[in-house]
């Protein structure tokens, strides 16, 4: 690892979440991008198409009829060997649903901008991670971002991410619908030939445009080959548990912000610890300072990387903490816990660790979570020591 | 390229023998004419169906051209998202422009039912593809099920002939003329008995700057109950019978290219185990019915012709 301590200068500004995700895509540059709106992600389209309309961008823009069209068209035109992004949020995701498992089995490095928004019913335009949820076995990588500057340095690292040789697979990154989406935060926009230095250019192994070395893209596979197809999938998204860190550490290197797959917070020394995804991280650790100034050993796991999940350094992070709390903002109806705390425990238990562990629902359609309600959690951890089979509860909601 | 036989026998063949599409199955006789018609380096893409299966069992492939499969519904995305990639990268100096023609080949369910929302924006943003839809009347690959191009009176497996129901109920749609409600430059009905028909209306497809469309009658034995050798002759009969006229729409033109001396649809039910019970005499107002709308819609086709001067 290179240390630097001259980093690149970025210009300040403020930017709401979308816009910083526009400005991102404006400075990749990418061949095609097909997207459609929805909110809480319009803003993104919106702002694109004007970058496409003033030349700012060489990108084609397709201005699709629906969100499974405009991940088709990124199927299409990532096959075709340049590269293709799309954005968009809840219903619109979950539209695409089917296309989104073609685009990873295909191996195609299509980025997506995913401004987090609940399903319906009942309609709900404001935030919570069902959408993202409901594609996480898809075969994606997910990156969740806590704040608008990780959302804009996410939106460029995923294009490195996908198109590594060892990983080809399609990559999400989401921020939180509204919470980031759609408030103001003072971030660091690099230099755009930094950026375009960064992602360099993309060398397609296979295009459909290569009429001279015709290429079969998305054949009928059956029992004989699918199972192996799909073992070469496991292993791209194996091995992005190297590829996202390493990628983490360049940027670090260039930018001085570091990403791994998972970030500490006061969380070595901490015997109590919260787990979560997403803008609730920064809520989290406003509470863990104040409890430590109350010297209250409380910390915190940010988890980055939803998929892959880094199980191991989740294992090497949270053993030997007396009680831990894992915080998920989206459901699965019927089952026993939900999906953040069934990896974190997992992980745990596989790594030969049996803390004190509960599930909190929390944020669902956007509910407010404050940081009193956090210091309850935090309160609460200090009597589950020992009791693993605690019942999923849920923050803020009317009983 | 003229298309003298002579010079189409010493082209080679973009799709290889092989395949495991059933024995007289016309849908690979009509990618081998539309193929052979293209004087272009051609990338296609198809849906989920019959030829998609019977072309790419993994690890074989039938396909000379770069081809993509996706799913069922998205064909017309899925070559709309490579012919902007394809017009991003010429733009950019990133390839060489070679004139690459984009051609989608569709089942009718593909098209007129699933696909047809993709399609129609994909028509409406103008992308330069050709988009072929192998009609072969119902969903064949899941097992004969109707589809919105299955002809009224016809037996599918969901549209069962029964005690109180006999076969399909609802006329199918003029999906030629669906899509010349969205402004295409060039929009035809083809069959693959006129080989020479098709294959022209193939070359002015690719030529125009925009989308086009042609909708191909695709005999299909296994779902219209015939003998395998008779896939050409039941081309023919559909168009002498108005089941199938051939035309086409040329910005908004109407020209007829056939004019039969129109048999009987007795004719048309008589070849086929599909509409076997239609002759039985209690379905004789079936018949009757049906003749009525193949007249109706042959009469106004020939009037959208005359008056676009082209009869
Ligand atoms: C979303 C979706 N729904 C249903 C299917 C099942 N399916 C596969 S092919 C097919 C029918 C294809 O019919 P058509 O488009 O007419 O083509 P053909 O096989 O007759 O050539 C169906 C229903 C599917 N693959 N995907």
């Amino acid at each position: 690892m290179t240390t630097r301590t001259e980093y690149v200068k970025g210009t300040p500004v403020a930017l709401d979440g979308d816009r910083a995700v526009a400005e991102a895509m404006r400075q990749v540059n990418p061949d095609v991008v097909a997207a459609y709106p929805i909110t809480p992600q319009t803003e993104i389209v919106q702002r694109f198409s004007e970058f496409v309309a003033n030349g700012e961008v060489d990108t084609e823009f397709i201005a699709v009829e629906s969100e499974h069209a405009a991940m088709s068209a990124c199927i299409g035109a990532s096959a075709a060997g340049g590269r293709a992004q799309t954005a968009t949020a809840g219903a619109g995701l979950a539209l695409m649903w089917e296309v989104t498992w073609v685009a990873a089995g295909t191996r195609l490095p299509i980025v997506m901008h995913v401004v987090n928004r609940s399903l319906s019913a009942p309609l709900n335009i404001l935030c919570d991670h069902s959408d993202s949820m409901g594609v996480r076995d898809a075969g994606w990588i997910q990156l969740y971002a806590e704040t608008i500057q990780e959302a804009y340095d996410d939106a460029i690292q995923a294009v490195r991410i996908a198109e590594h040789p060892d990983v080809m697979l399609p990559t999400m990154h989401t921020l939180d619908g509204f919470v980031l989406g759609h408030s103001l935060e003072r971030i660091e926009v690099l230099p755009d030939e930094v950026v375009r230095g960064f992602i360099g250019t993309y060398n397609p192994r296979y295009s459909l445009l290569d009429v001279d070395h015709p290429v079969t893209f998305g054949p009928n596979d059956y029992h004989d080959y699918f199972f192996e197809h799909r073992r070469q999938q496991i292993e791209g998204m194996e091995r992005a548990l190297d590829v996202i860190p390493q990628i983490g550490e360049e940027f670090g290197a260039l930018t001085g912000r570091r990403y791994g797959l998972v970030e500490g917070y006061q969380l070595d020394d901490a015997d109590f610890a919260i787990v979560a995804l997403g803008s609730i991280n920064g809520t989290v650790k406003v509470v863990v300072d104040e409890l430590r100034r109350q010297d209250r050993k409380v910390g915190l796991l940010k988890v980055r990387s939803f998929r892959p999940f880094p199980a191991d350094k989740v294992a090497q992070a949270l053993g030997g903490k007396r009680a831990i709390a894992v915080l998920d903002r989206s459901f699965s109806f019927g089952a026993q816990a939900h999906p953040l705390f069934l990896e974190v425990l997992t992980a745990l238990y596989t790594h030969g660790f049996t803390p004190g562990m509960a599930n909190y629902v929390f944020g669902l359609g956007g509910r407010d979570t404050l940081p009193w309600q956090i210091r309850q959690v935090y309160d609460d951890l200090a009597e589950l020591e020992g009791v693993v089979s605690a019942p999923v509860r849920y923050l803020t909601v009317r009983e | 390229m003229a298309l003298s036989l002579k010079q189409l026998s010493t082209k080679g063949e973009l799709l290889a023998p092989g395949h495991r599409a059933c024995a007289g199955c016309a849908e690979t006789i009509i990618v081998r004419q539309v193929l052979h018609a293209i004087d272009y380096p051609v990338v296609v893409a198809v849906p989920t169906g019959c030829l998609e299966v019977v072309t790419t069992p993994y690890p074989y492939t039938s396909w000379y051209v770069p081809w993509i499969h996706s799913a069922f519904e998205n064909s017309a995305s899925t070559i709309a998202g490579a012919e902007t990639m394809y017009r991003s990268l010429v733009k950019q100096g990133k390839i060489e422009d070679r004139g690459t023609k984009f051609v989608v080949f569709a089942g009718d369910g593909a098209t007129y039912d699933i696909g047809l929302q993709f399609l129609s924006g994909a028509v409406e943003r103008g992308h330069r593809f050709l988009y072929v839809c192998l009609n072969n009347e119902a969903y064949m690959n899941t097992g004969i099920q109707r589809s919105s191009a299955t002809p009224m009176g016809a037996w599918t497996t969901t549209s069962p002939v029964g005690e109180v129901i006999v076969g399909k109920k609802e006329n199918r749609k003029d999906m030629t003329a669906i899509m010349v409600a969205h402004n295409i430059p060039y929009a035809a009905q083809a069959a693959p008995h006129a080989w020479r028909d098709l294959m022209t209306k193939v070359q002015k497809a690719v030529e125009v700057d925009g989308p086009s469309f042609i909708d191909v009658l695709s005999p299909c034995q296994r779902g219209w109950r015939y003998e395998t050798e008779e896939t050409i002759g039941l081309s023919k009969l559909a168009a002498d019978t108005c089941i199938w006229p051939l035309y086409e729409v040329v910005d908004g033109v109407w020209k007829l290219n056939y004019r039969p001396k129109k048999k009987p649809i007795t004719e048309w039910f008589k070849s086929q185990g599909r509409f076997s019970h239609l002759l039985r005499p209690e379905n004789k107002h079936l018949v009757e019915e049906i003749q009525g709308v193949v007249d109706k819609e042959w009469e106004r086709l020939l009037r959208r012709c005359e008056v676009s001067g082209a009869a």
